[in-house]
């Protein structure tokens, strides 16, 4: 393993040089009160321009990515981002602007945040939107405080929310943080929801559903039409977390399956960059009768000028410091205007027989949970191979590692035991998928004949099998001498 | 998998010991396996009136947060506070390590858990759905 750079620092050694300073030192103890200043040595390393540059280069390039190899995990849609989105977000009038410039010096963006809210309506089947939610469970808080701000103005004090219990963890959470009480829905046999389900939790405390559509499985809620009407006649919002949107995109539209509001994650379905955290950009979409509601600034256009519009008396205020992750939205509508309208649907087309193809090629090496046509992902289970070999679906991620692939989402939906949940997504050719399904089958085999080795696992890569309960227990946060 | 004879056990995966008029309850060891390394637990407030069924502490794993159910009504008397520094207790001997004591208000309720025979039972259909 790499010493840290504070390992290979050398006290005293400087990479700059500063001409004198024409201001007079002070003595930082003489101007801040004793109990401000640091009481031990901040351990700021020294070290030459040169081994900066060495050592974080050499990091990087142990870095995985989506450039560097297959990424399926599941329900996160790893896919390519093109370049093009990188050189859009670049050019001068897009990166040099400020958030505080008056409107008419920056007609050009604010132009682009209007146009990609016109298509990511028409793309949901929504009326209209915001862009400045974060992420994908900012979207649902934003979400969720509509439907709030939506039952308020009709005078009605409605608590619960609905959520099927193969959905994401975020969901129940912003529901909950929002001050709703969260009623979990158990899926039926087939992976899906059941009508008799929701019909037991209908009533006039009833607030909403939040599903996706295709669920955690990635199958699709074929009932959800009759659902969304049962909600609907029930006084009841839908909202649609568009974490698997990619699955449906030009085929199916979330208005047309009668939901209020969507979220969409740009990071997932639009190509812009995704994973360690962020940048995230989460814009909701909604129905006509919930964009009185909207956030605070709407993008509006008036006699020919965009302008940022507060004059907004219902809304329910603002959800962001200034509008969103701006650079990731270009990112987005560049991708847009490059796939056009049949590119669009044919990612989906793309994304949905990659899924299939994976699916069949690999439910002969470990079983399918749910085995059924699915959307954009599925899920297999290693209960089988637990059972008989004792060995986990984490030891199976493990030994992937010593593969170079990333391995997929393990452990989730929690509905399935053992799980490994795979999205292959459509930018991924047959010859990627097979070699993917091949080192599958050589793990399987390995399990069979060296048990040992696979628990043993990662076996090549800078670090080995590391220690989750100490990392979450007692983790090292900060450089000690 | 173990499962102690003489406890009393719920369709959550709770286990109950009675000694002394009081109820201990800790999860099993069906429980602490599928849950997998246990990193940290939440435990209830003592003195506060709990009903059956209802969501009283919480675990969380390396795979997952967990929510523990009572599943008997009353009063929490005690907690096992050792769980604090050492979560990972319950993975070892899940059948000493309880996370709350009840004093119960219906001790009838009892009746209605399995016995460790029915839990057998019950974690076969689990296991194999």
């Amino acid at each position: 393993m790499d010493k840290l750079i504070f390992e290979i620092s050398k006290e005293g050694r400087v990479g700059y040089k500063l001409p004198e300073s024409e201001i007079p030192s002070v003595d930082i103890n003489k101007i801040f009160p004793e109990e401000l200043l640091a009481s031990e040595d901040r351990n700021f390393p020294e070290l030459f321009e040169v081994d900066v540059i060495r050592h974080f280069t050499n990091l990087g390039r142990k870095n995985f990515g989506v450039d560097v190899g297959f990424y399926p995990l599941g329900s996160c849609t790893m896919k390519y981002n093109p370049k093009i989105n990188e050189d859009v977000s670049s050019f001068e009038g897009f990166a040099n602007i400020h958030p505080l410039q008056p409107a008419e010096t920056i007609q050009g963006i604010l132009e682009l945040q209007y146009k990609i809210l016109q298509a990511l309506s028409e793309i949901t089947g929504m009326k209209w939107g915001t862009l400045q939610p974060f992420a994908g469970a900012h979207g649902e808080f934003v979400g969720m405080k509509l439907f709030k701000a939506y039952f308020k103005a009709k005078g009605e004090k409605r608590t619960k929310i609905l959520v099927p219990d193969s959905a994401h963890g975020t969901n129940p959470a912003s529901a909950h943080i929002s001050g709703f009480e969260i009623v979990e829905i158990k899926s039926g046999s087939d992976g899906l929801l059941s009508i008799d389900e929701v019909k037991k939790n209908l009533g006039p405390d009833l607030a909403g559903l939040m599903i996706t559509n295709p669920n955690t499985l990635g199958l699709f809620e074929k009932n959800i039409v009759e659902i969304a009407k049962l909600i609907h006649e029930a006084g009841g919002l839908l909202y649609y977390d568009g974490a698997n949107f990619n699955a449906i995109l030009g085929k199916v539209r979330p208005g047309d399956m009668d939901f209020d509001v969507v979220h969409l994650n740009l990071h997932k379905t639009f190509s812009t960059p995704h994973g360690g955290g962020g940048p995230g950009s989460g814009p909701v979409l909604v129905k006509e009768k919930l964009v009185p509601f909207l956030p605070v600034p709407d993008i509006s256009f008036k006699d020919g000028k965009y302008y940022l519009n507060y004059d907004i008396p219902k809304s329910i205020g603002r959800i962001s410091g200034f509008y969103g992750n701006i650079a990731v939205i270009v990112r987005a509508y560049a991708y847009i205007l490059t796939m056009g309208h049949d590119g669009l649907r044919h990612v989906s087309e793309m994304a949905v027989l990659n899924a299939n193809y994976l699916r069949k090629m690999l439910s002969d090496k470990i079983p399918v949970a749910y085995d059924s046509i699915c959307k954009h992902e599925f899920v297999l289970t290693g209960k089988p191979i637990k059972d008989s070999f004792g060995v986990s679906t984490l030891d199976i991620a493990k030994r992937m590692l010593d593969y170079g692939i990333h391995p997929p989402t393990i452990y989730f939906p929690l509905i399935v035991p053992e799980a490994l949940m795979i999205e292959p997504t459509e930018t991924e050719s047959k010859e990627t998928l097979d070699h993917f399904c091949e080192i599958i089958g050589n793990i399987v085999k390995e399990i069979k004949e060296n048990p040992e080795l696979i628990h043993k696992a990662p076996l090549n890569t800078p670090v080995r099998r590391l220690d989750e309960v100490k990392a979450a227990k007692d983790p090292v946060l900060r450089f000690k001498k | 998998m173990e499962i102690l004879k003489g406890l009393k056990y719920s369709k959550t995966h709770e286990w109950v010991k009675v000694d002394e008029g009081v109820a201990y309850v800790g999860i099993s060891d069906f429980a602490q396996e599928s849950l997998g390394d246990i990193v940290y637990v939440e435990l209830p407030t003592v003195d506060s009136e709990v009903s059956k069924g209802d969501e009283v502490a919480n675990i969380e794993s390396v795979k997952a947060a967990s929510p523990i159910f009572s599943p008997l009504s009353g009063t929490i008397v005690k907690v096992n506070e050792e769980l604090e520094e050492e979560a990972e207790l319950i993975n070892h001997t899940p059948y000493d390590a309880y996370i709350f004591a009840i004093e119960m208000s219906n001790p009838s309720e009892l009746d209605e858990m399995m016995d460790a025979d029915a839990y057998e039972e019950y974690c076969e259909t689990e296991a194999s759905h």
